[in-house]
């Protein structure tokens, strides 16, 4: 459903923008979705105006999981601001790790191994293949396949027990500080990530099965939530929802990052730019990483450091300086922009979400003319998570 | 949409033949993989208690409580850490900066109490089913948080410095010094060792930070002698380090005399202040050596007129004539005996006591009296020839080589004793005998095995890379002479044992292990007594002792309530410990001269 220009038939608009609508008219009903709903992403809330079913008007409302990140770090040293960045965004946190270590390395002077690279490497794929397996499921639950999100969990369980045995921990993995990693590769490593790429694999043909080759999904999904590509800038649209419109951004080949220049591989793209293309794309974003797991584990040096020598991080003062870190995650551009003066706490640190521009200007913009039952799966197929915006 | 999308979602229903993938806990274990972090062990007997898993924690949820049990003593301050699990995210960066590596993780996935007090709780001290468990987070090798190796020190290279009583020690750069500073992690351990209790952490922040006028006021206001405690300080700090445990300790030492050399000597008055007006009162020192000048400069600072009796002919005492130049030089100490008597405190040199000026009159003139006058008296192994004119005792040697005598160099020498004191003379003697004839021969006998020495390991290192022969385990036995009267060695015999079961000083020797070492010179550096004759009979009858030693009590102060004594004659060879007992007395004496108002 493309956006209409034609605004006739919506309420008038005031001098300052705002839509004229009288409540009183028994028109129109103002609706709140969220915090707490199954079809929010997130605790965030949507205050809908409808009219009919049809929503006419969307405001986005964030702070729900505001615990103020940013400013906690200005208060911390350089090392203790590492167990916070990952709590930023819980479904992959490793982003905030490798994004905040590699300002940090940079502000001061700091080359981590080049086998800590590898695994750097290794953990945000890990990552992304969590990600997608948690947006597979809720992006078929936000239409009734709720199977889909129990497959997807038993898999994404298996990958959470390869995270614990390399990382120590399963959702928080806080294992990628500034100087490299925490430890290497457990023994026997890549022969069990090799079985539980193999389980993914398989369950994602059943996923295919069920969701992507299904009349219901693609009756409620193709033509959903379509993106015009001339919004792609305006909007600061990247990742999977600008690569669904045919886009070919991708951080991991536009600027390479850690050794994704010695991995092979071409960005994901789709053409249709609505909620299919997106979930499609994201798919097969999935099998990539799985490959580049694969492509990862064959090609790392088998012996190195993993950890370069660090000052004394009870007292580590880094020279004045700033700095833009960036990789692809998920959701699409993540960032990271440190300023330090030279103290030993960060002047400024700015977590660049993607979720903050999918989840709030472009949701709004999109939202507009959809069915009321169709806001769940629309919000979900941009895959956005609210504590990134609400750092 | 074809009819493939209508039938293909039905492939669902093949999953209903499947086993359930879910693990029901607790009827079926699932244990955590080898390095998860679960819930904290602590090995409280390897555990210090230095705090870093305190100060690194991003929650507070660490709280250094006084562990049960646990006894506290140099380097551990009994302290333990406590965790509320209320607060823990589980980084694991406790672990990760854990000096000692006592603090680890288990990898137990489950932990259900009612009390929820019980989440808040001390590892190791409070017992807990996972204590022993083998598996969970440990910091891996590689991974450190804080350097472990000392910045290295620049030293004139053996064969250089043998030549010559040159400093060896070049002293740290100011980049140098800023990295080695960087390792301290400020927990205080040091403070509580150190005699004199220095600010250690703060003046090695004021290193790292480049602030050396503050450094230099924190290391004045307990310790007027950083210059020489910079050099020669036994650095019992550096013993207690937390670094120490799993890497080399900081070298605190080093990081003092830096402070020092890079301030010019004109700064050091303002950086210090002015004594406070004059109170009227007056206090003979009697000794410039650390206690009794460090004692003089507190006085002076707090307004009292001091006088130092020095019997020698410059200030300084055992520093000046116990510690050779190449360890001491005495521009160095000067600076620091130029600064104390810049503060108003009067030194008398070539002014013996009981000789020029009797202790009665000092009593008489003065308001209160410091007796501070070392240890200069060398001990005799009392072995049969140990009287012959050609033994020397190392003390009476080091004074006069301090002095600039000349001294017979003897072309074959043996030291007896393991001590610093030992090694001071052995290799004060290779010098002069390199520099006079060439070569060095001097060996050095001790009853003590090597890894026992007394002296500072490095301090024996250095001996071994000049040429000095070190013989360990040697019991001596006589001073052998030839038919002429002149020494031609020493006999000794191997050492079975040192101490009785008793821990009493009584040695035992194999004397089938018996080696003669040539010598023409013997020289016994066995340990120094002090020489009381200055007190006169009456004094001495009256004064209270403890086993030779002035008996004094808590404060310094000894039987007779106008006299405290001070420093190595009372506490044996260490000069922290001399300028940690001048601050105690010159408190003590201050108080007294208050209520004398």
């Amino acid at each position: 459903m493309v956006y209409q220009p034609d605004r006739s038939q919506y309420p008038q608009q005031r001098a300052d923008g705002s839509l004229d609508i009288d409540l009183e008219s028994g028109k129109y009903l103002k609706l709140w979705q969220g915090p707490q709903h199954p079809g929010i992403t997130g605790n965030m809330s949507l205050e809908l105006t409808v009219c009919g079913d049809e929503v006419v008007e969307a405001k986005t409302h964030v702070g729900y999981l505001h615990r103020g990140f940013e400013k906690l770090m200005e208060r911390r040293t350089f090392i203790q601001c590492f167990p916070i960045v990952c709590r930023i965004c819980v479904p992959e946190p490793d982003f905030n790790e490798y994004c905040y270590a590699a300002a940090v390395e940079e502000l001061a002077g700091i080359q981590p191994p080049e086998r800590s690279d590898w695994i750097r490497t290794l953990i945000l794929e890990m990552g992304r293949i969590n990600s997608y397996l948690m947006f597979l499921g809720g992006q078929a639950g936000s239409l009734g396949l709720g199977v889909v999100a129990q497959w997807s969990t038993y898999v994404r369980d298996l990958m959470l027990d390869r995270f614990e045995e390399l990382t120590g921990a399963r959702i928080y993995h806080m294992f990628i500080l500034p100087g490299g990693v925490r430890g290497d590769l457990p023994e026997g490593f890549q022969q069990r990530m090799e079985e539980t790429l193999k389980e993914i694999e398989r369950t994602l043909g059943d996923i295919e099965d069920v969701m992507f080759c299904n009349a219901v999904f693609k009756k409620r999904t193709v033509g959903l939530g379509y993106i015009d590509p001339a919004l792609f800038n305006p909007y600061g649209v990247t990742g999977p929802n600008a690569r669904a419109g045919g886009v070919a951004k991708d951080v991991r080949r536009d600027q390479p990052y850690l050794i994704y220049s010695q991995l092979a591989f071409e960005p994901i793209v789709g053409q249709d730019s609505d909620v299919f293309a997106r979930a499609d794309v994201r798919r097969r974003d999935l099998l990539l990483s799985i490959d580049l797991i694969r492509q990862i584990l064959a090609g790392m040096p088998k012996k190195g450091p993993v950890m370069a020598k660090i000052p004394n991080v009870l007292h580590w003062k880094i020279p004045p300086g700033e700095t833009y870190i960036r990789g692809e995650c998920s959701r699409g551009e993540y960032g990271y922009y440190l300023v330090t003066d030279g103290s030993g706490y960060p002047r400024r640190v700015n977590v660049r979400g993607p979720s903050y521009t999918h989840a709030v200007a472009l949701l709004e913009r999109l939202i507009v003319h959809v069915n009321i039952s169709d806001v769940a799966g629309l919000m979900v197929s941009l895959h956005t998570y609210p504590p990134e915006i609400e750092r | 949409m074809s009819i493939q999308d209508l039938l293909s979602p039905f492939t669902a229903w093949k999953n209903l033949f499947r086993d359930p993938v879910t693990i029901q806990d607790p009827f079926n274990d699932r244990p955590g993989s080898e390095r998860y972090r679960g819930f904290h062990k602590n090995d409280v007997a390897s555990c210090i208690g230095c705090g870093t898993c305190e100060t690194i924690c991003q929650n507070a949820a660490i709280d250094m409580v006084v562990g049960e049990g646990e006894p506290t003593g140099a380097g551990d301050s009994g302290l333990r850490p406590r965790i509320d699990y209320g607060r823990c995210c589980w980084c694991a960066l406790c672990v990760d900066i854990c000096m000692t590596g006592s603090l680890t993780m288990s990898n137990a996935y489950t932990w259900v109490e009612r009390d929820p007090d019980a989440y808040r709780f001390t590892p190791g001290v409070d017992k807990k089913s996972w204590d022993n468990a083998p598996l969970g987070y440990q910091r891996a090798e590689s991974h450190r948080l804080a350097p472990t190796q000392r910045v290295t020190m620049g030293e004139v290279a053996p064969e250089r410095r043998i030549g010559s009583f040159e400093e060896i020690v070049q002293g740290y750069g100011v980049e140098q010094a800023r990295l080695e500073a960087d390792r301290c992690v400020s927990c205080g351990l040091c403070i509580a060792t150190c005699p004199t209790h220095m600010s250690i952490p703060d003046y090695i922040q004021s290193v790292r930070d480049g602030d050396y006028e503050k450094g230099l006021a924190l290391l004045y206001e307990t310790n007027p002698f950083s210059n020489v405690c910079g050099r020669v300080c036994t650095h019992k700090c550096e013993t207690v380090c937390a670094a120490g445990h799993e890497g080399e300790p900081v070298a605190i030492r080093w990081l003092k005399r830096h402070i020092v050399d890079q301030l010019p000597v004109e700064k050091y008055r303002r950086i210090i202040g002015d004594p406070k007006p004059p109170t009227g009162k007056r206090v003979a020192v009697i000794g410039a050596g650390p206690a009794g000048l460090t004692a003089a400069f507190d006085l002076a600072k707090m307004g009292h007129s001091v006088v130092v009796y020095e019997a020698r002919e410059k200030p300084g005492g055992m520093f000046r004539y116990g510690i050779p130049e190449y360890r001491l030089p005495y521009d160095a100490m000067d600076i620091d005996i130029e600064i104390i008597t810049s503060m108003g405190v009067e030194i008398r040199c070539h002014n013996r006591v009981g000789t020029d000026i009797t202790m009665e009159q000092l009593h008489q003139e003065y308001d209160a009296v410091l007796l501070s006058i070392g240890l200069h008296l060398g001990r005799s192994t009392r072995i049969a020839g140990s009287d012959h004119k050609g033994v020397a005792k190392a003390v009476d040697l080091l004074r006069d080589i301090a002095d600039g005598k000349s001294i017979d160099v003897p072309k074959q020498c043996v030291v007896i004793g393991g001590g610093n004191v030992a090694m001071d003379i052995a290799r004060s003697m290779a010098r002069l005998q390199k520099s006079t004839q060439g070569e060095i021969r001097v060996t050095v006998t001790a009853l003590e095995d090597l890894d026992h020495f007394l002296a500072d390991p490095e301090e024996v290192k250095e001996c071994g890379e000049e040429g000095i022969a070190i013989l360990d385990s040697r019991g001596p036995q006589e001073i052998c002479l030839d038919d002429q009267g002149q020494i031609i060695g020493l006999r000794t015999w191997g050492v079975e044992s040192i101490f009785d079961e008793q821990g009493r000083f009584a040695p035992r020797y194999n004397p089938e292990d018996e080696q003669i070492h040539p010598a023409d010179r013997v020289i016994e550096a066995i340990g120094q007594q002090s020489d009381v004759t200055l007190l006169g009979e009456a004094l001495t009858e009256k004064l209270a002792w403890n086993r030779g030693r002035i008996a004094v009590d808590g404060q310094g102060r000894t039987s007779e309530g106008w006299l405290w004594a001070a420093g190595d004659c009372v506490n044996g060879p260490d000069v922290v410990h001399a300028v940690a007992d001048g601050h105690r007395v010159a408190t003590d004496i201050d108080l007294m001269l208050q209520k004398k108002r």
